[in-house]
């Protein structure tokens, strides 16, 4: 079904599962009118959507993605200009526009098919200008560590390689040579016969009027120049003096400042509030009853948020007021254990018959983790600056998506899609936080009443106690094992299953495994964080596996290793951070090391920690870090980003706990919800593998393994093994706590 | 009417002396490179310097600056006034991922190096562990301060010799 317009070739298909994509060819040349506007300079032709390549020769990257410090502007961009041949110094990028042609294809894809196969009859349509579709999804979400494996890889290695091609064919025409004789470096066009040379720019206006070669080839990674190589990022420079723009400093001419106060159970509502009460305080503007929270405006931030602590507002009841965090995993535990009973497990993954297996096992081992609810924290609170004039409700934020958040503003203040104009901001991190639009939609309702732009600024204590919290779990956990120490079935039960749907299995060869779930519903809202269900089920199956080598009398790490015989990628990446943490070295006293190894977004990561116990409390003071991402484009960025993903893993594993008291989220500030800092920060050594295999994602899959890797570390410290996070709850001065249970 | 030199410039605000001086710097000043985290002193991403010594900015009332010298990360350097060794390091360490609190590392780091040119490991956990990094730059920043502090040398070096 496909269909013509002016400017593009449109295709429409149906994937697994009846998604509808839509497949958009821009031709060369054929700019999308609506895209060129807000895209192509003076001087400048637009090449292809994802390309732009000035007069003065620069080449434009232009990105379908958000910048959170991920690095995935500068990441892309290099995809993109090593196939091009460009000269990197000349090379800039251009983050998309919130615009439906720049709907996140890759993504849709990645997320509607997971790992497998594109249909091959949507590839030809791509033309070799990779095209997006989906803009009926409104996709253009930066998140699943997918950036660099479905972007990159699809669309601007295409473009950039599609692009060379086009280019050295008009400058063929213009040379009339063969295009072979002819070779792109440092974005110049070479005929080394004649020693001829001219820049890309030359060709321009030819190249466009050309048509892309279909499957432009791409080059062997013995053949980049710029992929693979430590160049330094984009975004830095702005970031060292003051000068980038956050959505917290969007500036929009007499705009006045918001607070806000949302009802504080989550589900209940504004009762009533008293706004006479506050109307003599300076510079207040107004009240806002939204329904669900109250927001005061005044001319600056300080006064809006001084006169909402002042303000009376009272909340409807509901039943969960009375819910506390033992209440929740009470709730918890009891669907568990109906489920079990009433037969109700929902399977997630069945191999062999463990159940079987374990009724006739001469050993079992179970033990049961948990974990709490997680909130993000980004360093920069939620924020919004909108503004509803002429009939445009304009927004400037930071969000990891642009096109859903205008489509979900749109919807909720009755605007067709298109009056809603995103203007993204850096973002003062995402970890999937950015993702929800709440914030989004409530500064343009209080920009929908208001004749000035608003930005809406939420206090920290707003953005800990209204965010989108990591489920709390419980994982339980049965194994069998023969006569020397081997698991032979593997059981696990858990609460409350998101994405991805392989977060929960091992890489192990264990030819018996029933792993299944139960949903338990409760009143919290629910949302991505970093690495999402792996965050939590890399703990639960990286802690037992462990718990299983030491009912084995085994080395943890040989344990491992034997069971990863099948497993050849993983066991690289194992044995590297074993062999690189010296492994068998003796460690001074008080101190222990564990390990745990974990695949997510399409990257295995390993990692040994190094921790010390002094006076009760745990300090990690080395992380060993071995990581296969396939190929590391820009392997600083990984170091960088296992760093990253190590800090945040190791915040949430020590100190992260969102706990529920009274229907509400207790903690609200950095003083409750403790965060790593410079004196508690380990030492981190990265190790990267090149496997050749597919591309992985980086912002990630740093932070599965760490909980585990610490749990292990601590138990090899002191004995005491974590079964519930935060290790901040447990005394590790205490006596052992390891029973293990012997039940057959 | 309260007078604030920032960055150098003497300049009258009419606000609430209660104001904390963050809020005056982002939206009087227009100066937004100084960010809020917390409000409560505890992350850091507001540090400025008051008469070169590191403050929090969100909990510091403006009238407890008037008449004093507040330096903010515009106040350090930029690319065309020339970089600080400090912004330097940072390029070349590549510390920043988010950047949202590095405005605050730098300000820190700038105002340690200030009084102890050499700072050790456990210098360098005294001065900065206030600062908060939610995307765990600390080995870099670590890095940062020490090859800013040998550039700093370098320099000293440099200019005694000379
Ligand atoms: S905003 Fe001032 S210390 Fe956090
Ligand atoms: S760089 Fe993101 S919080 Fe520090």
């Amino acid at each position: 079904m496909g269909k013509w317009t002016r400017r593009a070739f449109i295709t429409t298909g149906v994937l697994a599962g009846g998604v509808l994509v839509i497949g958009v060819a821009i031709r060369p040349g054929n700019r999308s009118s609506r895209v060129a506007g807000l895209v192509a300079g003076e001087n400048e032709t637009l090449i292809n959507i994802w390309l732009k390549l000035g007069a003065d020769n620069r080449v434009t990257a232009i990105i379908p993605h958000a910048e959170m410090g991920q690095g995935v502007h500068t990441t892309l961009a290099m995809m993109l200009a090593d196939e091009l041949d460009a000269d990197w110094s000349q090379v800039s990028m251009l983050e998309a526009p919130a615009h439906p042609e720049y709907a996140n294809y890759a993504m849709a894809r990645a997320y509607t098919l997971g790992d497998r196969q594109f249909p091959a009859w949507l590839l030809p349509t791509v033309d070799g200008f990779f095209l997006q579709a989906t803009k009926m999804m409104s996709l253009q979400i930066t998140g699943g560590s997918t950036s660099t494996w479905t972007t990159g890889q699809h669309a601007m290695r295409i473009a950039g390689a599609a692009a060379k091609a086009v280019l050295l064919q008009a400058a063929a025409d213009s040379w009339g040579v063969a295009a072979d004789e002819l070779r792109a470096k440092d974005s110049h066009i070479h005929h080394d016969a004649s020693g001829r040379r001219a820049p890309f720019a030359e060709f321009a206006s030819h190249a466009a009027e050309l048509k892309a070669p279909v499957t432009p080839r791409l080059k062997n990674p013995d053949q980049f120049t710029i992929m693979g190589t430590d160049v330094r990022k984009f975004d830095i420079p702005a970031k060292v003096d003051g000068s980038a723009v956050f959505g917290m400093d969007a500036k929009v001419r007499g705009m006045k400042y918001a607070s806000v106060r949302a009802a504080p159970v989550f589900g209940t509502r504004v009762d009533s509030v008293d706004s006479e009460s506050i109307q003599g305080m300076p510079g207040i503007r107004k009240v806002v009853n939204l329904g669900d929270a109250v927001a005061v405006i005044a001319d600056s931030y300080w006064q809006a948020s001084r006169a909402l602590q002042q303000l009376p507002v009272q909340f409807t009841r509901s039943a969960d007021d009375n819910r506390d965090q033992a209440d929740i995993f009470r709730q918890f535990a009891s669907d568990l254990d109906a489920a079990t009973a009433n037969g109700k497990e929902q399977t997630d993954l069945r191999k062999g018959d463990a159940r079987a297996v374990l009724a006739n096992a001469g050993r079992i081992v179970d033990a049961e983790y948990r974990v709490p609810y997680l909130a993000h924290a980004t360093m920069e609170p939620m924020n919004c600056t909108a503004w509803v004039h002429d009939g445009l409700c304009e927004l400037w934020l930071g969000t990891q998506n642009p096109l859903g958040f205008a489509a979900e503003v749109a919807k909720a203040i009755d605007f067709d899609s298109d009056k809603v104009l995103v203007h993204n901001q850096y973002l003062g991190g995402g970890f999937g936080r950015r993702a929800f639009s709440d914030y989004a939609i409530q500064a343009a309702r209080l920009a929908l009443e208001s004749p000035y732009p608003v930005k809406l600024i939420w206090s920290r204590e707003e953005d800990m106690r209204h965010d989108h919290y990591r489920q709390a779990s419980i994982s339980r956990f049965r194994a069998a094992l023969d006569a020397e120490g081997k698991p032979t079935a593997w059981e696990n039960q858990f609460t409350e299953k998101h994405d991805p749907v392989e977060a929960p299995y091992i890489p192990y060869g264990i030819d018996n495994q029933y792993i299944h779930f139960t949903e338990s519903n409760t009143h919290v809202p629910w949302g991505f964080w970093r690495s999402v269900d792996h965050s939590l089920h890399a703990f639960f199956t990286e802690s037992f596996i462990d718990e299983l080598a030491v009912a084995a009398g085994k080395d943890p790490y040989l344990y491992r290793r034997d069971l990863l015989a099948e497993a050849g990628r993983f066991r690289d990446v194992l044995d590297l951070a074993a062999a690189k943490s010296d492994w068998e070295r003796p460690l001074p006293e008080n101190w222990g090391r564990g390990i745990a190894i974990h695949k997510s977004f399409g990257t295995i990561v390993a990692q040994v920690v190094e921790v010390e116990v002094l006076d009760g409390k745990a300090q990690a003071r080395r992380v060993i870090c071995a990581v296969d991402a396939g190929f590391a484009v820009h392997p600083d960025g990984i170091r960088a980003q296992m760093e990253s993903g190590i800090a945040y893993g190791l915040t949430a594993a020590l100190y992260g706990d969102i706990s529920i008291r009274q229907g509400a989220v207790v903690q609200g500030n950095f003083n409750d919800y403790q965060m790593l800092r410079m004196n508690e920060a380990p030492a981190i050594q990265t190790y990267i593998i090149n496997s050749g295999e597919s591309l992985g994602g980086a912002g990630e899959p740093g932070t599965p393994a760490i909980a585990p890797a610490l749990a292990n570390a601590i138990f090899d410290a002191t004995g005491y093994r974590i079964r519930e996070l935060p290790v901040k709850l447990h005394d590790l001065r205490s006596k052992s706590n390891l029973e293990t249970k012997d039940v057959a | 009417m309260i007078t604030l030199t920032i960055n150098g410039k003497s300049q009258e605000f009419d606000v609430d002396p209660a104001t904390p001086i963050l809020w005056v710097l982002r939206e009087q000043a227009g100066l937004t490179g100084t960010k809020y985290g917390c409000g409560i002193a505890m992350c850091g991403a507001c540090t400025v310097h008051l008469n070169g010594m590191p403050i929090r900015s969100c909990v510091t009332p403006v009238q407890a600056a008037a008449g004093q010298e507040i330096t903010t990360i515009e106040g350090i350097g930029n690319a065309a006034t020339g970089l600080h060794p400090v912004q330097q390091a940072w390029i070349a360490e590549q510390v920043p991922q988010c950047g949202y609190c590095q405005s605050g590392q730098i300000m820190a780091a700038v105002a340690l190096l200030h009084t102890n040119p050499a700072p050790t490991d456990a210098d360098i956990d005294t001065a900065m562990s206030g600062n908060i990094c939610r995307c765990g730059t600390y080995p870099r920043i670590r890095k940062g301060i020490k090859v800013a502090a040998a550039a700093m040398a370098a320099q000293r070096g440099g200019a005694n010799n000379g």
